[in-house]
């Protein structure tokens, strides 16, 4: 199948850009190995992997952020090395970032022509500011967006800043264009918008290359897909050649029998929901957020880990995040054992008790310079209240218990948590919601970037408490691990859930069927 | 921190010295330090600067003098280490000093009453609530800034710098520009008034103080203040009402700043809308840095504020003591401010020692 594709991707045309066994290592670790990759004009290219593939190193090669350790970078068939995005930029490789990189406080114009405004008196004079109206509003007329180019970017819709960054990158006359994720924050009227601009200069000849998680978007505007896998290229298909389970497939990296699958679902399709034991500890209804998250439902149960499913960007944190008070919902009703509750901040969460692992340690769990000790009271600390202090020796013997319990292996208590390994501090931030004695546990990636054993280990906690009567709300990109894992489990895609399952309805192979929306 | 450089390179190091250097690496050293050497300084050049005499039913002399006169820049300090600690800051103390004394002064100011036949001055309303006022007022300002920082999110340069000019403009206003004079004897005990022998202010500095060490010990102020200065984000999700924190420590280094400016009046028996407290805020800020708190927020130390404070003091009583003309005093004190931050850089400490090291290192 494959071979097929790659054949059909095989264009008479040069490419505009060619990438040939590309190698990048970082300390050690290959972060890009024997990468290839190739960008017709004329064509959409949409690049995908899952988190860590290797995509953001691979762009950024391409633009000069980093030189790769080996390998060609073609430009029409001469070999280039552009050392900075500046030079990359002016050999005309342009990209556009996920987050807008322009100036909000200045004009549309001026964005546009930000470090090479015309100048009159044949370029040394001052600014000519109606000739680089004229040409902005040229260049949007383009694009087809006929907008005052006079007023300030930070006046219109994210959307519409996107567009003017893709013109900012097409003006200076490129003949590649990268898109770093430029979807992510964009309504579904909005990327549309963006869509029929990529369709207008891909139709001019444009090489356009597309950076996304979204599977129903990269159907919708691809027109070859290359898969990245670990650092290393999956393969280059036509869109139209490679089906959605296969994509998913790809990228995930197990290996799928279509037909297995299906007779797998049928297997277990006559499964009873037998894990209804457990009471109902919270109960939403049609928990929803703008842009994060469409309505959904969810019953989590006592004594129940509840695994959500779904590649990067699906929807999973954005939901565990509505749960805890983090983020607003802006529809739906959350309850708790049948009583409707409003959580508004994270302290209105764990007052009901919930605790929750984010999956960005760094940023939003540890106090790096905070002691281990510190660390785990906090949240019990934060619950009792700024003026029932735990005495230090309460506090000490809290800590100390954990350390013990959990194996948390640090020199004593009063050791900043910044300095400990990842593993470690994980499990201190663990201790800190456990310490709170919560009877729901929200774990978002607990297990990213720590070792085996730490990660064994926590598996191993999560499911004693489970056991225990805990409810258990468990987020991974390891879809194997959330397999074992969850008694029961939401498939989200797309930002929608599509589908609650039980243990044992869903295998390895199979849910990807359901994360690729080819479940019928 | 800094002091973690240190450690890193005196680790093996078991010697006799090992004490000492443990005792070196304490946050607290440098500023001690450096108040140590300002004060051997004054010892040489200033003749009988540490006597102290009894006299006039008080103790008597430079140090007395310089710790009475400190006192409301402790104060302002204690209140902008808290919110320097949650990554803030607050350039309205100043402005916030001329409000409180201005409406104090307003309140109590002094009418000429006959009493058994002799001029007397009476306060115009209770002198208790006129310092009520004053204090409310102060903490009025206070829940505007915090409201404009932790509600709004704005930023708290910004926000409070929209109270700095406003403050003193509405200060200005109540006194129609003019120095306004009290004459109501009780009130100036707050400013120069002694309580067994020593200034009153010291003891409001003490109590102040006292208060705060207690609420650090006693409650979870201190832990809660620290996390959300290190990672306000982290800190939310940790269940922690960052928004309300935030609030309080404005209000809190306003109600500083409101006594500060109590006793300022009191001290100069009147409001001067135009010049009371003016730049104290700076002063503040920079007690705190001497003091060893970050400005990126996080960790902080009262007494290095309290610390930092004095040896602000005891520069300018110095460079007064010296002769040295007051338009010197800013450069003066600016070299030695420079000195004593470049002693906490880390970065200047890289590149004092490692030339010596590697000289060292065959």
């Amino acid at each position: 199948m494959s071979a097929v594709a790659m054949s059909a991707a095989t264009s008479s045309a040069e490419p505009a850009l060619e990438l040939i066994g590309i190698h990048k290592a970082f300390t050690g670790v290959k972060a890009l190995s024997e990468v290839g990759l190739r960008l017709y004009p004329g064509e959409v290219h949409t690049l995908m992997g899952q988190n860590g593939a290797g995509k953001s190193t691979l762009i950024k090669v391409l633009t000069g952020v980093y030189a790769p350790d080996s390998g060609h970078i073609l430009l029409k068939g001469r070999a280039i090395q552009p050392g900075s995005t500046l030079e990359a930029q002016q050999l005309g490789i342009s990209t556009v970032y996920q987050e807008v990189n322009l100036c909000p406080n200045l004009s549309v114009a001026e964005n546009i022509f930000i470090g090479r405004y015309p100048r009159k008196w044949g370029g040394v004079g001052p600014i000519d500011w109606a000739t680089m109206q004229r040409r902005a509003t040229k260049l949007l007329a383009r694009l087809d967006l006929h907008i005052d180019v006079q007023k300030p970017l930070s006046s219109y819709p994210l959307a519409i800043q996107q567009m003017v960054a893709i013109s900012r990158a097409v003006s200076v006359s490129a003949s590649v264009l990268i898109l770093d994720e430029p979807t992510s924050s964009l309504d579904e009227a909005e990327v549309q918008l963006l869509f029929k601009v990529l369709r207008s200069l891909r139709d001019e000849g444009m090489a356009i290359l597309f950076v996304t998680h979204f599977l129903d978007q990269t159907y919708e505007i691809s027109d070859r897909i290359t898969v990245l896998r670990n650092g290393v290229r999956e393969g280059e298909y036509a869109a139209s050649d490679l089906s959605r389970l296969d994509l998913v497939n790809k990228m995930v990296g197990t290996p799928v029998d279509a037909s297995a699958a299906g007779n797998a679902l049928a297997e277990h399709a006559d499964i009873t929901p037998a894990a209804n034991d457990g009471e109902v500890f919270l109960q939403a209804r049609s928990l929803g957020r703008k842009g994060a998250l469409a309505p959904q439902d969810l019953d989590l149960r006592a004594g129940e880990v509840f695994g959500l499913c779904g590649l990067l960007g699906s929807g999973r944190t954005e939901m565990a995040r509505l749960l805890f008070g983090a983020d607003k919902a802006d529809s739906g009703e959350i309850s708790i054992k049948g009583k409707p509750v409003k959580f508004s901040t994270p302290r209105d969460a764990i007052g009901a008790g919930i605790g929750f692992c984010s999956e960005d340690r760094k940023k939003e769990g540890a106090i790096l310079e905070l002691s281990v000790r510190e660390n785990i009271i906090l949240a019990l600390q934060a619950r009792n209240g700024l003026l029932h202090v735990i005495p230090r020796k309460r506090q000490q013997q809290i800590a100390a218990d954990y350390v013990k319990w959990l194996g948390i292996k640090t020199p004593d208590i009063d050791t900043p948590i910044g300095s400990l390994s990842g593993g470690n501090q994980q499990k201190a931030l663990l201790a800190r919601w456990l310490a709170t004695d919560p009877q729901m546990l929200i774990l978002d990636e607990p297990t990213r970037g720590i070792d085996v054993r730490a990660k064994q280990e926590i598996m191993d906690f999560v499911m004693a408490l489970c056991r225990k009567g805990m409810a258990i709300l468990f987020i991974s990109s390891e879809i194997p691990e959330v397999l074992r894992c969850s008694d029961r489990m939401l498939v989200l895609r797309d930002r929608e859930g599509c589908g609650e399952y039980l243990r044992g309805q869903l295998d390895d192979a199979s849910v990807l069927q359901v994360i690729a929306g080819e479940s019928a | 921190m800094n002091s973690n450089l240190l450690s890193e390179h005196d680790k093996d190091n078991a010697s006799p010295w090992h004490g000492l250097q443990q005792a070196l690496r304490h946050p607290l050293a440098r500023p001690l330090a450096a108040l140590a050497v300002l004060l051997l300084i004054d010892f040489f050049l200033i003749p009988g600067f540490f006597r102290i005499e009894f006299k006039d039913g008080h103790l008597y002399g430079s140090v007395i003098d310089i710790v009475n006169r400190a006192a409301p820049l402790m104060l302002a300090a204690l209140g902008m280490t808290l919110v320097i600690a949650t990554r803030g800051i607050d350039i309205s103390v100043g402005a916030v000093v001329a409000i409180s004394g201005t409406v104090a002064a307003t309140l109590i100011g002094g009418t000429v009453v006959m009493h058994n036949g002799v001029p007397e001055y009476a306060s115009n309303i209770p002198m208790a609530w006129a310092i009520a006022a004053a204090m409310g007022a102060a903490i009025l300002c206070g829940a505007w800034n915090g409201l404009l920082v932790a509600t709004l999110g704005l930023q708290p340069i910004i926000a409070t710098l929209i109270l700095m000019v406003a403050g003193r403009g509405l200060a200005q206003l109540l006194t129609d520009g003019q120095i306004i004079t009290v004459y109501y004897k009780p009130f100036f005990y707050l400013g120069s008034g002694y309580l067994f022998g020593l200034p009153f202010s010291l003891f409001i500095v003490a109590g102040m103080f006292i208060v705060l060490a207690l609420l650090m010990r006693k409650t979870a102020l201190g832990l809660f203040i620290q996390s959300v200065g290190i990672n306000p984000v982290a800190a939310r999700l940790a269940g922690i009402r960052t928004a309300a924190l935030i609030f309080f420590v404005y209000i809190f280094c306003s109600a500083c700043a409101g006594l500060a400016g109590l006793m300022i009046s009191a001290n100069i028996k009147s409001a001067d809308a135009n010049n009371a407290g003016l730049l104290l805020e700076l002063d503040a800020i920079l007690a705190v840095t001497l003091g060893g708190t970050s400005l990126a927020g996080g960790k902080f130390s009262l007494v290095g504020s309290v610390i930092g404070a004095l040896i602000i003091q005891a520069l300018t009583y110095t460079i007064y003591s010296l002769g040295v003309p007051p338009e010197v005093n800013m450069v003066v004190k600016s070299v030695v401010v420079f000195l004593v931050c470049l002693s906490q850089s880390p970065e200047f400490r890289r590149m004092r020692f490692s030339p010596s090291q590697s000289k060292s290192l065959p």
